[in-house]
C-alpha cells in the first residue's frame, strides 16, 4: 500500500508518454501542422496571444498544438516562453485612427466620416452546422462563414476598404466635449508593465488595462454581462469597434526617430457610457476602453466594460458590483493563476489531512466521552467542521 | 516558413531577473516575517504547483549546491521529483535526498524532521502568504493591518475556535509572528512543524508565485506560533511511532490498509524513515551525531528539550 506513493518518476515518464499517444490520435490521419492552426484556427490563435501577452501568430498556433488545443496550457507555454525574452523599451503608442480598418461598426450613429464596414465577422451569419464538404456558392450559402465563395484576394480597396482616415467615434464627441477627454497620465510615462514589476493595489489605469488584456476572456465576459444586469451598472453604447493592422514604432535609441518595426492586428473597442458632471463640470459621457491582439471582439468589448466598471471610485459611484472591485477583479482574472491554483488540488494534501484528521478524532473522542458522562449535548456544543487559518492550501 | 527557435537561459530565469529576486529576498531577510512584493515570473510549471518557491530556489542556487526537493515530506512525490528534475535540466544541479547532506531543501508543506544546521537554506512553496486573508480579503486593508501591527482580528479567529471547540482548532498554517512584529504563515506546514522555527540556524525563504510575494525568517530569529495564556500553542502529537521504523515524535501519514478501518501510520519524512530504519539499533545515536559539527549547540539543546517535552506529553497521554 505504502508503495503507492513511490516510483513517481517511472510513472511521470509513462504518462507524458500516453499523453503525446493520445494527443496525436490516429495515425492514419496526418498530424495537424501549426501553420494550418495559425491560418485555420486564427480567433483561437487571437485568443491565446492575448491572454499569453505576446504577440506571435506563429509561436501561439505551435502552442496550440503542442497544448492538443488546451486554449489556458497554450497560453502558459506561450508565457513561459515570452518572460525569458529581453525587454527592449515601450513603442510609440499605436494610432488606430490611422488603422485601415478592416471592420469598424459603431452603435451610436448610423453614418459617421469613413463610414461603416461589417468585415469579416460572426455577426448575422446562420449559426447551422453544416457539413464541411458544402462549397458555399457565392451570395447564396447559408452565410455560415465556413467557406469562402471565391478564393482569397489581397482584401484590397476593390473590396469596399475604406482608406480614407477614419476618425475616431470618441474624437468625434471629444470635438464636442461631449466625451470625457483622453488624457495621458502626468508626464505621460511609459506605460507601467506588470510581468516586471510587483503587483500593488490599488493599480494605475494603465496596470488595469495591462491585467485585463491578460485577463480571462471568459471571466471579462461574464463581468460585463453583470454590469448589463444591473451589477454596477454603466449604460453602455458601442461607439466603434474596429479590427484592422496598425503599424508598431519604435523609438530606437541610437537615433532617436520613430522608425516602424512591423505591423500587428488589433481589435479596438470604445465603449461610451452614461455621463457624469456636476455644479462644475457640465455632463459628459465617460468612457472605457479595450484593445486586444487578433480578431478579440468579444474579448475588446467585455474589457471596455469592466474598465468603466472599474473606474467607479473615479466618478464617485457607488460599488455595488464585482465588476467594479478592482481587488477582486484583477486578482482573479488572469486564468493561468487560476487554473493553476483550482488545478493544484490534485497534488498530495496527505500531511495537512492528516493533521485534520488527528484533530476530528480528539473533538470527536471528547464529544463521546461527555455524552458517555451522561451530559446533554446542546446545538451549540455541537461540533461542526474545523476550519483553519490558511485554508485549503 | 521558417519558425524562429526558441532557446532558454541557463537555469530558465535571466540573470536581471535572478537579481530583481535577490534584492526582494534580501528585503525579506532584513525584515523578517513581511511580505515583500516582487514581480513573480512564469516558469514552466503551472500556478499553485511551487513556481514561487522555484523561483526562489533559481535564484539562490549556486553551482556548489545540493539541491533537495520534497512534497508532503517525501522525496519521491510526483511534483517533488518533477521539481528536482527541472532543476537537474536546466541548472544542472547536484541533488540528494539526504537532509543533511542538502544546502538547498525546496518544500511543500513539511520541515523535515532531521535538525536543520547553519548555512541550509529551506525554500517553502507558499499558496497564500497573507496570514489574515481569510478573515479579510482585501489587500489593502491586510497590508494596512500589518502596518499597525493591528492583529486582534486573528485573535478573534483563535478564541472562536476555542468557544466552538474548546481548542484551538487550526492545525496547519497555524499563523506565528516572527521576531516580536510581523504576523507570518508558516505555510501550510502542518502545526507540528512550527516548532521547528524558533531560533532555527537555517535560513528560511518562503515564495509565493501566484500571489507575487517573498517573506523569510532569517536563522536565529524568534518564532512564537500564537496562543492564550490559558490556552497556549500545543503541536499536534501522534500516540503512536512509525510502522517502519519505530521513530517516535515525527510526523505521521496515515496509511488505509482497507475499507475496515485498518490504518498504518508511518513518517511523512521519508529521508528520516529510510535512515532510521536503515540503523534502528542506533537510530538515536545516528541522529545525534550526524552533523554535530554544523548544528548550533544551543538549537541542539533547544530541539532536544522540546522532544523531550513532546515525549513526557505523550506519555500523560498515553
Ligand atoms: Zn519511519
Amino acid at each position: 500500500m505504502y508503495v503507492a506513493v513511490k516510483g513517481g518518476e517511472r510513472a511521470i515518464a509513462a504518462a507524458h508518454e500516453l499523453l503525446a499517444r493520445r494527443g496525436r490520435g490516429d495515425r492514419a490521419v496526418p498530424a495537424l501542422e501549426s501553420d494550418q492552426v495559425r491560418d485555420q484556427l486564427g480567433v483561437l490563435v487571437s485568443r491565446v496571444m492575448n491572454e499569453g501577452s505576446l504577440y506571435d501568430p506563429d509561436l501561439a498556433a505551435r502552442a496550440i498544438v503542442q497544448a492538443q488545443g488546451d486554449a489556458l496550457e497554450a497560453v502558459t507555454l506561450l508565457r513561459t516562453y515570452r518572460t525569458t525574452l529581453p525587454r527592449y523599451g515601450a513603442t510609440v503608442a499605436l494610432d488606430t485612427a490611422g488603422l485601415p480598418s478592416e471592420r469598424r461598426v459603431s452603435a451610436t450613429f448610423k453614418d459617421l466620416p469613413g463610414g461603416q464596414q461589417l468585415g469579416a465577422t460572426f455577426d448575422y451569419t446562420h449559426r447551422l452546422l453544416t457539413d464541411a464538404a458544402d462549397d458555399e456558392p457565392a451570395g447564396e450559402g447559408l452565410g455560415t462563414g465556413l467557406r469562402p465563395a471565391r478564393p482569397a484576394e489581397a482584401p484590397a480597396a476593390a473590396d469596399g476598404h475604406l482608406d480614407a482616415r477614419m476618425p475616431r467615434i470618441s474624437d468625434l464627441l471629444g470635438a464636442e466635449a461631449l466625451l470625457e477627454e483622453h488624457v495621458p497620465s502626468p508626464g505621460d510615462p511609459e506605460p507601467a508593465d506588470l510581468t516586471r514589476e510587483p503587483t500593488i493595489f490599488p493599480m494605475s489605469r494603465a496596470e488595469r488595462l495591462q491585467a485585463l488584456a491578460r485577463g480571462d476572456e471568459g471571466f471579462l465576459l461574464s463581468l460585463g454581462y453583470s454590469t448589463q444586469r444591473g451589477y454596477g451598472r454603466t449604460h453602455p453604447f458601442v461607439g466603434e469597434v474596429r479590427v484592422g493592422e496598425v503599424e508598431v514604432e519604435f523609438v530606437a535609441p541610437e537615433t532617436g526617430e520613430a522608425l516602424p518595426i512591423g505591423r500587428i492586428e488589433v481589435t479596438e473597442c470604445q465603449m461610451v457610457n452614461q455621463f457624469v458632471g456636476d455644479a462644475v463640470t457640465p455632463p459628459q459621457f465617460t468612457r472605457g476602453y479595450g484593445l486586444a491582439f487578433g480578431r478579440a471582439e468579444r474579448k475588446a468589448m467585455s474589457m471596455s466594460l469592466v474598465d468603466r466598471a472599474l473606474r467607479a471610485d473615479e466618478f464617485g459611484e457607488r460599488r455595488v458590483g464585482p465588476a467594479q472591485d478592482e481587488e477582486f477583479v484583477l486578482a482573479h482574472s488572469d486564468a493561468v493563476e487560476a487554473t493553476g491554483f483550482v488545478e493544484h488540488l490534485k497534488l498530495p494534501h496527505y500531511v495537512d489531512f492528516q493533521a485534520e484528521l488527528v484533530l476530528i478524532r480528539q473533538l470527536r473522542a471528547v464529544h463521546r466521552q461527555r455524552d458517555r458522562a451522561g451530559h446533554e449535548t446542546t446545538a451549540g456544543d455541537r461540533v461542526g467542521q474545523s476550519d483553519s487559518i490558511g485554508g485549503t492550501p | 516558413m521558417t519558425l524562429p527557435r526558441i532557446e532558454y537561459n541557463h537555469a530558465y530565469l535571466d540573470e536581471q531577473t535572478k537579481r530583481t529576486i535577490r534584492r526582494a529576498l534580501l528585503k525579506a531577510v532584513a525584515i523578517p516575517g513581511f511580505q515583500v512584493p516582487f514581480a513573480s515570473r512564469e516558469v514552466p510549471m503551472p500556478r499553485g504547483w511551487g513556481t514561487g518557491g522555484v523561483q526562489v530556489t533559481a535564484a539562490v542556487i549556486g553551482a556548489g549546491d545540493t539541491l533537495k526537493v520534497i512534497d508532503q515530506g517525501a522525496d519521491d512525490t510526483t511534483n517533488a521529483v518533477s521539481i528536482r528534475r527541472f532543476f537537474e535540466r536546466v541548472a544542472g544541479a547536484a541533488t540528494t535526498t539526504d537532509t543533511g547532506e542538502a544546502t538547498v531543501i525546496q518544500t511543500r508543506h513539511r520541515i523535515p524532521e532531521t535538525p536543520l544546521a547553519e548555512g541550509q537554506i529551506m525554500v517553502y512553496q507558499v499558496p497564500i502568504p497573507e496570514p489574515l486573508r481569510f478573515l479579510e480579503p482585501r489587500e489593502t486593508e491586510t497590508r494596512r493591518m500589518h502596518a499597525l501591527q493591528d492583529y486582534g482580528l486573528i485573535y478573534v479567529k483563535l478564541y472562536e475556535d476555542i468557544a466552538r471547540f474548546g481548542r484551538i482548532a487550526t492545525t496547519y498554517a497555524y499563523p506565528v509572528i516572527v521576531n516580536g512584529r510581523y504576523l507570518m504563515d508558516p505555510s501550510p506546514t502542518p502545526s507540528f512543524d512550527n516548532p521547528k522555527l524558533h531560533r532555527s540556524p537555517a535560513l528560511h525563504l518562503y515564495g509565493a508565485g501566484r500571489e507575487k510575494r517573498i517573506y523569510a525568517v532569517p536563522p536565529y530569529t524568534d518564532v512564537e506560533s500564537l496562543g492564550f495564556e490559558d490556552h497556549p500553542f500545543e503541536p499536534q502529537r501522534f500516540s503512536q511511532p512509525c510502522a517502519i521504523c519505530g521513530s517516535t515524535g515525527v510526523y505521521l501519514d496515515e496509511v488505509v490498509l482497507d475499507d475496515r478501518g485498518g490504518a498504518m501510520y508511518v513518517c511523512s519524512d521519508t529521508d528520516h524513515c529510510e535512515r532510521t530504519a536503515a540503523a534502528p539499533a542506533a537510530a538515536a545515536a545516528a541522529a545525534a551525531e550526524r552533523a554535530p559539527s554544523r548544528r548550533a549547540g544551543a538549537y541542539e539543546r533547544a530541539h532536544s528539550t522540546r522532544m523531550h517535552t513532546f515525549d513526557e506529553q505523550e506519555g500523560a497521554h498515553a
